[in-house]
């Protein structure tokens, strides 16, 4: 990441941005992304463009929270949906059946749901590997059930805990911090999807969607916001244009999970940016 | 002992070897390799659905029940060939996922090669109930029953006579020390998921015929049969079938005394417990921390 930065920094383009080499391709990259979300809906020629890409968006944010976790903090989690259908029910249910304003319900659901985050969170992230996946997916398909059945952040937590906490960071607060962060994300956007579309149903809260938005996460690539994103737009754009041949989504998801995780399990982002930086070295 | 009681035994018991040799799978794999293979439940699914379209074609019944385990066994070796063996040095999550990337490709092919639909097979030896202290049991349930002890006491004799036997539970417990004295541990792996996709469909043929199957029926036991396997300590033979027993009978009274539509919260409650105050599970097996 920070060698790929630097070199950006240093190279050929002649940076016209005098701030330092570190900050100056981060804010060039938000500059970007700014200026793309700002002028697609003059793109986007239909209504079913302009739908597919705010799906996007949602799904983005949300994976931009779990990178946080699997990509930075090292810890996975197969129960993220089930935060989004909370995020989505409770926002929803705020504003439809107790009229707070749809700001002010998305605002407290999100609360809410940081809140039992950040309660579960300690003893489960004491867990570690499988028995964290275990865990979380168990998390989410509790929280799946009920909601169907009642109509710090440093980089070097990924690389080892032991040396992070050596060096005097506190792994396990900033674990249960990032996790509830991550749950934040995603309850956010969970309110806002049920805001948007109007509806919402168990579904979101699946472990299917959870598997789904790992996989956004790692196709991008861990670690990278950027490849979240991409990750994000890639897997919401493809089943759209699989529903032409929608027998063979299953198929093609799961092959996709697959190979990316055999061949590049950097994830797609990190692959591509190290080939590219490579080749113009 | 009423007969309601003795009847939620019953389906207890019988749900609960499901999920042990659906555990049973989980924990030999985990033991050849340290994977956790969210697959499992794939196996069962073909196992139940191979045997369904075998029998169609008019194959007598054992001969379809052999066919559809061997169909299992060989899209299990093919997985550890095609897919997790080819990503050896990988972490937990990249291994996480490329296990439930096949699980999806696999319901996905299912779907294909199959339908959508829900498909009954016949049980073995009829569906007229019998009467025992005042329940009423189908006699598949016996034929899960028995035909899990069998296969504890083949694996039992397996792992403790055989050279292939040896060699995995030698592997399980020191790979480095397994490899010294001679063993091929890839030939373990590919053993393993052979071994465990054989597992996982025999549950898939025995529970069809009370359960119904379709392409989807490997999600939830799969998840089952992770939650027992965890349950009874990851990597324990033992384990898993204590496990898979115990998580059976507590749904079954759950669902019988508390409340059916939350059988399966039951069941992920009692996991997140144990994971919190005993994370080796109740029989303990492997430690769960890893630096």
């Amino acid at each position: 990441m920070e060698s790929l930065a630097q070199s950006r920094a240093s190279g050929s383009e002649a940076p016209t941005l005098p701030a330092s080499p570190r900050v100056a391709p981060r804010l060039r990259g938000l500059a970007v992304l700014a200026l793309v979300l700002a002028l697609l809906p003059f793109a986007l020629v239909n209504a079913y463009f302009y739908d597919v890409a705010i799906l996007v968006c949602l799904n983005a944010i949300v994976c931009v929270g779990l990178n946080l976790l699997i990509g930075y903090a090292g810890q996975i989690s197969l129960g993220h949906a089930g935060f989004f259908g909370l995020g989505a029910y409770g926002s929803a249910l705020l504003a439809a059946n107790w009229g707070v304003p749809p700001f002010a319900a998305l605002l407290l659901a999100t609360a809410a749901v940081s809140l039992l985050a950040f309660v579960v969170g300690r003893p489960i992230l004491r867990l570690k590997g499988n028995y964290l996946a275990m865990a979380t997916l168990g998390l989410g398909i509790i929280i799946a059930i009920v909601l169907a059945n009642e109509d710090g952040v440093t980089g070097a937590l990924h690389g080892s805990e032991v040396a992070a906490e050596v060096v005097g960071v506190d792994s396990a607060g900033q674990k249960v911090m990032v996790f509830v962060l991550s749950a934040a994300f995603a309850a956010a956007a969970g309110g806002l999807t049920a805001f948007y579309s109007g509806f919402i149903t168990p579904s979101k809260a699946s472990f299917m969607h959870s598997v789904e938005l790992v996989t956004m996460v790692v196709f991008g690539g861990m670690a990278s916001t950027f490849g979240a994103v991409v990750g994000a737009a890639v897997l919401t754009v493809l089943p759209q244009a699989l529903t032409v041949v929608k027998e063979y989504e299953m198929v093609v998801l799961g092959a996709v999970m697959m190979v990316t995780m055999i061949f590049f399990p950097r994830g797609a982002v990190p692959t591509l940016a190290a080939r590219f930086g490579r080749r113009s070295r | 002992m009423g007969g309601q009681a003795v009847q939620f035994l019953a389906s207890g018991l019988t749900a609960g070897s499901i999920y042990a040799l659906v555990a049973l799978g989980f924990s030999i794999i985990f033991n050849a390799s340290r994977v956790i293979n969210f697959a499992q439940g794939e196996f069962v699914m073909i196992g139940g659905m191979s045997a369904v379209s075998l029998v169609a074609t008019g194959v007598p019944m054992p001969v379809a029940i052999l066919g559809a385990i061997g169909i299992a066994a060989i899209v299990g070796l093919a997985l550890e060939r095609l897919a997790v063996g080819r990503a050896k040095n990988a972490d937990i999550v990249t291994l996480i996922i490329i296990t439930i990337g096949a699980s999806i490709f696999l319901r996905g092919v299912a779907q294909l090669v199959w339908d959508k639909n829900i498909h009954a097979l016949a049980p073995l030896s009829g569906d007229t109930p019998i009467a025992f202290l005042g329940a009423t049991i189908v006699p598949q349930s016996l034929w899960v029953l028995g035909a899990t002890v069998a296969v504890v006491i083949a694996l039992s004799w397996f792992f403790r006579r055989t050279v292939l036997g040896k060699a995995m539970l030698a592997t399980s417990y020191n790979p480095l020390a397994a490899q010294l004295v001679g063993i091929d541990i890839k030939k373990v792996l590919f053993a393993s998921f052979g071994l465990a996709a054989g597992l996982g469909a025999l549950a898939g043929v025995l529970i069809a015929p009370i359960t119904f199957t379709s392409h989807e029926v490997g999600i939830m036991l799969g998840l089952k049969g992770f939650a027992a396997a965890i349950l009874g300590g990851l990597g324990s033979f033992p384990g898993a079938i204590v496990g898979g027993l115990v998580l059976g009978l507590l749904e079954s009274l759950g669902a019988g005394y508390v409340s059916s539509a939350y059988k399966d919260v039951l069941a992920f409650v009692l996991i997140l417990v144990v994971l919190f105050f005993r994370p080796d599970g109740i029989l303990g097996a492997v430690k769960s921390e890893r630096v």
